[in-house]
């Protein structure tokens, strides 16, 4: 089972909650994909009200509430934010972004790395979203990330794992769940996430904007439940070459005759 | 936060119940995991021990080029206070105790700076009383601005003594586990600190804490299962890569050599053998440095340079001012490969590779 910041969670599919039709949709499409870990920008939400829609849609007995910095342009006003919530919201987890290209939305690794630092230091469990860079993937680590979330592709585009060569180093060198984030627009694409061994995938602008959400997210689900088993079981391994024993082109095997034995 | 190792018994279980299709399956894999490398370390291996060599050559070549960097120990003490069965220097054997002072230690070291070497390897047997981290600390302070590294391969310390040397010029720790298989470690190693099988496990990870730019596990072959053994140094080199990062890591295969003490190796090791496990680790970490020291002749290796090995030893003597004095007496074990730096040499150029004196430079540590 996956466990982050002590906490384990039976589902490996993280859900956002931006750009739903409206609350009550949103709140089916959770239901309906099994998620336990529901992140929510707290620039849309206000924690004070207690009749805001989206968080009265949130089961906070059975989902864990990651609050996001979504909008913060560099490390002081993600720590200001962060702070703002846990005050409001009473939880420590926080799914740090900081990103100031509001076109890219892509992340900054400095400021990402220094409020990493800072927030970690100040208590929270922070899961920051990063870069597909596995130098920095390691440094979030060592700063107490509780878990890394690098993209697949920028946020919004659907364009699947592009950055998959380096995903791949960072769960190769991971000591934290590795969490991709981002960019992932189908579930074949969630699935090939799970079976390079993501700990799991997090999902929103494709369920959010499906013709049926709460289909997709019910299909995300089992995508990355399928992808998953298939990486616990082992999966067969791609060979680039026939295996001929006997290689006719190429370079030839060394002669190893010089070996006593 | 330390390495553990599954029990030794299982290793050598998981590696005996590999069969064909497990080798066949390593040998594509992109990422060897444990397993693969259990399946290459196996007897079901053996025949396709040439696409091993293959693989291992071409992964060698891709990371590291047509080099091969060369370094020169310098056996600085020999006095020990461990009883261990196998070992020339083990405190109940017969044999001429010295310890060089800092003056002679630096004489050896200027005779294999004038014959070439940059990278030199500070070694002695494991008496603090004799050679402790002030000493070690006062020799590589006398070293640093001569030579491009130095690495010391002495009894394990704490955290703190490794970080004095790093700031001292020390560059990398070597610290083997002599056998990873806990019940033969307690009866090779009769007496001494270095019974504490645990203490030296975690010394790798001690040295890598303080900051060592480089690490150097290994195994002495000839005490225990080889495969297992080698299995073991798989596990200590993922573990330790996971932990430390940034880190350099190196790997050593001593096999037991004739010494004082007539110790008979409990397991015979041949080159084959050796080569198995070298293409085998070199598969599962194309990134590892692999040592072969003079300890093997100098047919085997000529023959296996440029198939996975990176770093060879040269011109070795292993006796306290064996350097100065040509005919010292006192020595570790005797040597395999008895040619100079520059016969050594030769023999690299002549397989079309370039023997590699300096490869680091002591600025990287004057700067912290």
């Amino acid at each position: 089972m996956l466990t982050i910041g002590g906490k384990t969670f039976k589902s490996r599919l993280f859900l956002g909650t931006g750009k739903f039709s409206s609350a009550a949709v949103m709140k089916e499409a959770i239901e309906a994909s099994g998620s336990e870990m529901i992140t929510v920008a707290l620039r849309r939400v206000d924690l004070n009200n207690p009749l805001d829609d989206i968080m009265a849609a949130l089961d906070r007995e059975n989902h864990t509430f990651l609050p996001n910095t979504s909008g913060a342009r560099n490390a002081t006003e993600a720590i200001r934010l962060a702070h703002l919530a846990r005050a409001a919201s009473g939880t420590s987890w926080l799914k740090l972004e900081v990103t100031p290209d509001p076109r890219t939305l892509l992340p900054d690794p400095v400021e990402t790395l220094k409020a990493t630092e800072q927030l970690v230091r100040d208590g929270f469990i922070v899961l920051p979203y990063m870069n597909a860079d596995p130098i920095l993937a390691l440094r979030l680590q060592d700063a107490g990330a509780a878990a890394v979330m690098p993209l697949g592709a920028p946020i919004g585009t659907n364009q699947g794992i592009l950055t998959a060569f380096q995903v791949a180093i960072i769960i190769d060198q991971a000591r934290v769940p590795v969490v991709v984030d981002a960019g992932i627009g189908t579930p074949s694409q969630a699935a090939q996430a799970m079976e390079m061994g993501a700990d799991a995938v997090l999902v929103n602008t494709a369920i959010a904007i499906a013709g049926n959400p709460v289909a997709m997210a019910r299909a995300f689900a089992q995508a990355v439940e399928a992808g998953r088993t298939a990486f616990e079981s082992g999966l067969g391994r791609k060979s680039s070459e026939a295996s001929a024993s006997s290689p006719t082109t190429g370079t030839l095997d060394p002669d190893l005759g010089f070996l006593d034995s | 936060m330390s390495f553990s190792l599954p029990d030794f018994t299982q290793l050598s279980l998981e590696i005996s119940a590999c069969t064909e299709s497990d080798v066949q399956r390593a040998l594509t894999s992109a990422h060897p995991d444990h397993h693969d490398l259990a399946a290459l370390l196996s007897p079901a291996a053996l025949p396709h021990l040439p696409q091993m060599a293959g693989r291992s050559r071409d992964l060698t070549l891709l990371r590291f080029g047509r080099t091969t960097q060369l370094y020169a120990p310098i056996y600085v003490s020999n006095y020990c206070t461990n009883r261990c069965a196998y070992c020339g220097f083990s405190a109940d054997n017969q044999i001429p105790r010295r310890k060089l002072t800092l003056d002679e230690a630096e004489a050896e070291a200027d005779i294999l700076h004038q014959r070439g070497f940059q990278h030199i390897l500070l070694v002695s047997g494991e008496a603090p009383a004799a050679v402790d981290t002030d000493y070690l600390e006062a020799l590589a302070l006398r070293l640093r601005g001569k030579f491009a590294a130095v690495s010391i391969e002495v009894q394990p310390l704490e955290q703190g003594d490794y970080r004095r040397l790093f700031l001292a010029g020390i560059t990398a720790v070597a610290v083997y586990q002599e056998t990873y298989n806990r019940e033969i470690y307690n009866e090779v190693h009769l007496a001494g600190r270095k019974c504490d099988y645990d203490y030296r496990l975690a010394t790798p990870e001690r040295a890598a804490a303080a900051g060592m730019r480089e690490i150097g596990v290994g195994a002495l072959f000839g005490l225990a299962d080889w495969r297992a053994e080698a299995l073991a140094l798989g596990l200590h080199l993922a573990w330790l890569r996971k932990h430390f990062w940034s880190t350099n890591l190196t790997v050593s295969f001593p096999r037991l050599r004739p010494a004082a003490g007539e110790f008979e190796p409990r397991v015979l090791v041949s080159q084959r053998d050796l080569s198995q496990m070298i293409f085998g680790l070199r598969i599962f970490d194309p990134d590892v440095g692999l040592i072969v020291s003079t300890r093997e002749e100098a047919e085997y290796r000529d023959q296996i340079l440029g198939l996975g090995p990176t770093r060879y030893s040269a011109g070795s003597c292993t006796a306290p001012g064996g350097y100065a004095d040509p005919e010292p007496a006192g020595e570790q074990f005797s040597v395999g490969d008895h040619r100079s730096l520059a016969e050594v040499s030769e023999a690299i150029r002549a397989k079309g590779f370039d023997p590699v004196c300096k490869d680091w430079d002591p600025e990287f540590q004057l700067a912290q």
